[in-house]
């Protein structure tokens, strides 16, 4: 009888916190799910009085939608470029923040802080970076307005369309990269300076007396005891990348593009708010689903090459 | 290969910068290694043995002095190209590399001329792995290793680069009672074997006596004796050294000087020769007093405890700076444990007299 009525008395206390995640995150993967599978399913549309037919038609529709490929090589081409980019230099930072004694902390601090500078505010001053090259303001003399441009001119190259109309996609994906891996940055060198400070001190002594060079010490040593932190940056690297959007908001507006070619930088997270804000919730619940497979398999593969790599 | 220790003396800034004080680690320490022996450091935790030991293999820098190899000078020269292999007290075993590659690291390493292809650098591996007796274990990863297994790998990396000095940190510290005395035993085989000069630090003086050649005891900084441990033991330059060794401790009492009679209370002990009237402290080891019905010395007996071989007897006195007065005898001597009372018979060859002052050792001829 005591026990019926302590687990009574447990189940009271967690009602609260299983309350909240039933409703607020239980019941919408589960609506989800069933949006994606009512052909054309709107909620205005439900609202009005509309039936919807089980099928697959959201997911075709969303497959043969020219505007979703776009999206999709958009993320796979982000995730790629800038998750092996922003690992290894943050990597090398890391191990140089780690092997300096004086402003080690100071260092580290603005290191910091991207991550806790607001996103668009940081897009916003990396698209005045990257700004055209064109006629200043009230005159005719062509010039640049971008430090970006005036750095490459001041070395003597051509100035570069990086974001603004006209500018080529090429461009456009480099500026992002260099973006993203910016922002990316700070998490992983605090993580990656963590897993760093916690390696016994010997293995680096018994290095030295062997005459390890610093290479080798790096790549034998250092990144084989770091593992499991890469992994974990890695990993979360790529799931944080085929989330990749509010980065695009930030340097383009909400286009999604230069002004000549909106929504030519969208992505997959694009795509749903997309077709949410045009009430496609059957067709955004196909793109949230899809997403999540790719998100999914990605990292079981992940999972798969790094345990063979992993030392724990 | 000889090593040399001139002057060697290491000073560490103070933490706190408002009192100043800085640490003396090492003072001043003075000592030629002959080739091929095998040398303990001996002495309580920070005493500077571990100091010295990195300064040999260049981890540390000295304050002060020289470091010869040889006739070369190291003092100056870093880690790697002092040709020595260094064994650290938790074996620092790379956790990520097999047993094969733990061992073969060091010589991968290797550039110009030493550069060694990879036969050559299979066959050292594995050579060095038979000398430690692991070369069944070589695809083993260091956590599928007991702590034995796992100092054997260390002794090998470090052997296997043909180093000119061994240097051991604590290499016994790790293990337990029964590994330690088998480990111990293979030390002293494989530095036999090879007749590298070899350095250990420790704290247990028994591990230190037992495999030793030589012994230097040190305290705070300053070398107090450096011998055979035999003879240190034998003939200890100060209480210190005294009391360090020896297993059970020796007996240490307050007695005085007095007209040519040593005495503890009341009790005329042993009668000297050339020692001036003073204050002394008196140490006796356990085996040096032997209860006899005529003897000198009388104690409270305690109890008697029983080992096999040998019986210890233990009584209390009142100048006994210990708890215990110990006397270790021969188990055929009966003694009555009923009697409230026992008197011993000194040996003058384990009874050493301390001036009270300097704790130095004061010789004197028994008359």
């Amino acid at each position: 009888m005591v026990e019926n009525k302590q687990q009574w008395k447990a189940w009271l206390y967690l009602s609260p916190a299983i309350f909240l995640l039933l409703v607020f995150t239980v019941w919408p993967i589960i609506n989800t799910l069933r949006m994606a599978f009512l052909n054309g399913y709107g909620n205005m549309a439900a609202i009005g009085g509309a039936t919807f037919e089980f099928g697959i038609d959201n997911f075709l529709k969303v497959i043969e939608y020219k505007q979703f490929l776009q999206c999709l090589q958009n993320t796979a081409i982000l995730c790629v470029a800038t998750v092996p980019i922003s690992t290894i230099l943050a990597l090398l930072i890391a191990v140089a923040l780690n092997s300096i004694k004086p402003l080690q902390k100071t260092l580290q601090t603005i290191f910091f802080l991207p991550y806790v500078t607001n996103s668009i505010a940081i897009g916003m001053v990396f698209a005045a970076m990257f700004n055209i090259v064109g006629l200043k303001q009230g005159s005719n003399i062509a010039d640049t307005w971008g430090i970006i441009n005036n750095v490459i001119q001041f070395f003597g190259g051509e100035p570069i369309n990086w974001i603004n109309a006209g500018s080529s996609y090429v461009a456009n994906m480099a500026v992002m990269v260099v973006y993203i891996v910016w922002n990316a940055l700070p998490f992983k060198i605090l993580i990656l300076l963590g897993g760093l400070q916690s390696i016994n001190k010997q293995y680096y002594d018994a290095a030295k007396v062997d005459g390890t060079p610093k290479g080798r010490v790096l790549t034998r040593i250092t990144v084989p005891l770091l593992s499991p932190m890469l992994a974990y940056v890695i990993i979360t690297g790529f799931i944080g990348g085929f989330k990749e959007y509010s980065s695009i908001i930030g340097i383009f507006g909400d286009k999604m593009g230069p002004a000549d070619a909106a929504g030519r930088l969208n992505t997959m997270v694009g795509f749903v708010y997309d077709a949410l804000a045009r009430d496609r919730q059957g067709r955004a619940s196909a793109a949230a689903l899809i997403l999540f497979a790719i998100i999914l398999v990605v990292t079981l593969f992940n999972n798969k090459v790094i345990k063979k790599h992993v030392h724990y | 290969m000889k090593v040399v220790l001139q002057n060697l003396t290491k000073i560490f800034p103070s933490r706190d910068k408002k009192s100043g004080q800085e640490v003396i680690a090492v003072n001043d320490f003075n000592f030629e290694i002959p080739d091929g022996k095998l040398v303990g450091l001996l002495g309580p935790s920070g005493c500077g043995k571990s100091t010295t030991l990195y300064m040999i293999c260049g981890l540390q820098k000295p304050s002060g002095g020289k470091i010869f190899f040889g006739e070369d000078d190291v003092t100056e020269l870093s880690t790697e190209n002092r040709g020595i292999g260094l064994v650290f007290q938790n074996y620092a075993l790379y956790p990520h590399m097999t047993v094969k590659q733990n061992i073969m690291f060091p010589l991968q390493n290797l550039k110009g001329k030493d550069k060694l292809t990879k036969e050559e650098m299979f066959d050292r591996t594995l050579n060095a792995a038979k000398l430690v007796q692991i070369d069944e274990l070589l695809d083993r990863k260091p956590s599928e290793l007991s702590g034995g297994q796992q100092q054997r790998v260390a002794i090998a990396r470090a052997l296997v680069k043909m180093p000119r000095v061994l240097l051991l940190d604590e290499p016994l510290s790790n293990l337990d009672a029964r590994l330690r005395l088998q480990t111990r035993e293979e030390i002293r085989r494989i530095q036999r074997e090879t007749g590298i000069t070899t350095v250990f630090v420790t704290h247990d003086q028994e591990e230190a006596m037992s495999i030793s050649d030589i012994i230097v005891v040190m305290k705070l900084g300053v070398v107090q004796q450096i011998g055979a441990p035999q003879s240190v033991y034998d003939d200890p330059k100060n209480l210190f050294v005294a009391k360090f060794l020896g297993t059970p401790p020796i007996n240490v009492l307050e007695g005085k000087v007095s007209g040519g009679k040593i005495y503890i209370g009341d009790e005329a002990v042993l009668e000297v020769t050339n020692v001036d009237d003073q204050d002394i402290y008196i140490g006796i080891r356990p085996e040096g007093i032997e209860p006899n019905e005529n003897g000198v010395l009388t104690c409270n007996l305690s109890s008697v405890e029983v080992m096999g071989r040998d019986s210890s007897v233990i009584s209390t006195h009142p100048a006994s700076l210990n708890p215990i007065v110990r006397a270790i005898i021969n188990s055929d001597i009966r003694i009555d444990t009923s009697a409230q009372t026992i008197k011993y018979n000194i040996k003058p060859h384990k009874f050493f007299i301390f001036n009270k002052e300097t704790e130095e050792r004061i010789y004197y001829e028994v008359k």
